[in-house]
């Protein structure tokens, strides 16, 4: 069946609209400097920062999402409906809101705050926040994704190995899982993508320390002011892994 | 009794109680919606009844009352196998794990389990598949390694609803006779359609109707002298038992039905069945002299207009006639005729 010819221009103008700015920062980049630019000591803090705590939200995020995707896609129960909404909450809410809704929890006088303290532990304003801010936005991204992929898997796998012996935690382990992996990997991809990129939640609740809470964002929003070239040549590093991200999270689809 | 179950089902209005002695086989029939996957659906712990019992070889499995459910042990805890219309093979394990994964899940170690699968695979004939994925394999295939998955587990009842109903006409009657060899020793519950399914497989059949049962015997008794409408008009095909002799199914009043085997030919001697469609079947007024057809000189007891026919039947046997003919013959119950069916429509199974 054909389109309507006219489709094709709003569609062209959309493209245009993202591709065009990805296209001027790489010709801003000042390409002979490019180098130095994305290895001096405070780019290089913020990548390593940025990689490493974005792979331990993305852990935070399987360990948590999984369960409560299950929770989500296979349970019935009254305010079901309320607590999926409540929990996919920081996908439309401000990163910054979200950050200051984990100061006032998890920081000095917040609600958690004093015993926290007095259990000699500080959160906010440490590399410990990062992950926490970021666990906290890209959470959602995995719970919708999985919770998608079990519903489509749907249950008569899971009635089947049942019925031949396997007690809940093996249907778990050797069905459920394996069944929905493509969905958990994208929502994994996902999760990653997304704290990679936090930027409101991350300034809120942890500050910007250099080599503690300073990641790849924070770095390139500061240098903007000092630095536009080295803020043009991090941006276009996170451009690239980006799309990284992207090719792996549509491979791990296309596997499905 | 090895098995035995009652239960009821309010918002479905289903309330059977039905029972299974030890390597019986039990056919359910009856029509969709008679209750027959709700009974099974509690046996296997699926679905907690508003009131009833399982008990398996003297183990409660559910008990529930209006008051409250007592006991209820979960699927898994049940030593009850069950196979569906869809083989339903997980697609992420070999065929070979598909059928080791019931003896794992019960504990069995790694190498034990795979020794056991192999068994079963070639039991049901399909033990050159082990190495393929669940995708690689026809309908019937999958089915067979469904049924090796199941019987590896062992089960002290193996529910089957419905086994060949989403199968190819063409991969029935071996899939048939392998069920069954492999259901002769087995406690077994089987929901089918096909009352020639229950003839072949079950010792026994409940026939079930709006949640109730309304028949129950031998299967041979049952199919063959209904009480019931309904059991005869299951799937509106006749079957005639009788003895295998000189290559025809000889009947008690010595009429002979020839026709062509479904599997393994008969043994000279032995009980056989022969089944055909009513459509098969003309009917006559006059006696067909010299005729290589089978015939059957009958009284009809019953004429019962269908969508786009009638439905004549005497006794046992069903002829479906146009309206035309049926006009023209002036069908009438009390009228002697004469249902001819050519042999190559009659099947024969040994039994």
């Amino acid at each position: 069946m054909g389109l309507p010819r006219w489709i094709y221009v709003p569609a062209v103008l959309g493209a245009g609209f993202v591709l065009l700015p990805l296209l001027a920062i790489v010709a801003r980049v000042d390409w002979p400097n490019f180098g130095t630019l994305i290895t001096s000591e405070s780019s290089r803090a913020a990548f390593w920062l940025s990689l490493k705590t974005s792979a331990a939200s993305t852990g935070l995020c399987v360990v948590f999402g999984v369960p409560l995707a299950l929770v989500l896609a296979r349970r019935d129960f009254p305010g079901l409906g309320v607590l999926r909404s409540l929990v996919l909450l920081p996908l439309v809410l401000p990163p910054v809101v979200g950050g200051l809704a984990l100061l006032y929890t998890f920081g000095r006088r917040g609600l958690l705050g004093s015993e926290l303290d007095a259990l000699g532990i500080q959160i906010a304003f440490t590399t410990v926040a990062v992950v926490m801010a970021q666990t906290f936005v890209a959470l959602p991204f995995l719970v919708v994704s999985l919770e998608g992929a079990l519903r489509t898997a749907g249950q008569r796998y899971e009635v089947v190995a049942a019925s031949l012996g396997a007690g809940p935690t093996t249907v778990f382990r050797r069905i459920t899982l394996p069944l929905v992996l493509p969905g958990l990997m994208s929502g994994a991809v996902l999760a990653f993508a997304r704290s990679l990129g936090e930027f409101g939640a991350t300034i809120t609740f942890a500050g910007s320390l250099q080599g503690r809470t300073r990641t790849l964002p924070l770095e390139i929003y500061l240098q903007r002011e000092t630095d536009p070239d080295a803020a043009v040549a991090l941006a276009l590093v996170l451009v690239v892994v980006a799309v990284l991200v992207i090719g792996l999270a549509r491979q791990s689809r296309s596997a499905l | 009794m090895s098995f035995q179950l009652s239960c009821a089902v309010r918002n479905r209005d289903v309330d059977v109680a039905l029972a299974v002695a030890s390597g019986e086989t039990l056919a359910l029939l009856g029509p969709n919606g008679s209750g027959k996957s709700t009974a099974l659906a509690v046996a296997a712990g699926l679905l907690v009844p508003d009131r009833g019992r399982v008990v398996l070889d003297g183990e409660t499995l559910t008990d529930a009352a209006p008051s409250g459910l007592s006991v209820s042990v979960p699927p898994h805890a049940r030593r009850t196998a069950l196979l569906g219309q869809e083989p339903l093979l997980f697609p992420h394990l070999s065929v070979l794990e598909n059928v080791a994964f019931g003896p794992r899940s019960r504990g069995i170690r790694k190498a034990a389990a795979r020794e056991s699968a192999h068994r079963w695979l070639e039991e049901v004939g399909v033990g050159e598949l082990a190495e393929r994925r669940p995708a690689q394999l026809s309908g019937g295939q999958a089915q067979r390694v469904a049924v090796a998955r199941a019987l590896a587990t062992e089960p002290a009842l193996l529910l089957l609803d419905e086994p060949m109903a989403a199968l190819d006409v063409a991969v029935l009657p071996a899939l048939r006779q392998t069920l069954r060899r492999v259901l002769a020793d087995q406690t077994a519950i089987i929901v089918t359609h096909d009352p020639l399914d229950a003839l072949l497989m079950a010792d026994r059949v409940v026939v079930l109707s709006q949640g109730r049962v309304v028949e129950e015997g031998a299967s041979n008794h049952v199919l063959t002298r209904p009480r019931r409408p309904f059991a005869a008009r299951l799937a509106g095909l006749n079957l005639v038992t009788g003895t295998w002799r000189a290559g025809a199914v000889e009947t008690a009043d010595g009429v002979r039905v020839q026709g062509h085997a479904e599997g393994d030919t008969p043994v000279e001697g032995a009980e056989a069945i022969a089944t055909f469609r009513p459509g098969a079947v003309a009917v006559y007024r006059n006696r067909v002299e010299g005729s290589p057809r089978n015939t059957f000189d009958v009284t009809v007891t019953e004429v019962e207009p269908m969508a786009e026919s009638i439905r004549v039947h005497a006794g046992s046997l069903h002829a479906d006639v146009t309206v035309q003919a049926a006009a023209e013959l002036e069908l009438a119950p009390g009228l002697r005729v004469t249902f001819s069916v050519k042999a190559t429509e009659v099947s024969v199974y040994g039994r």
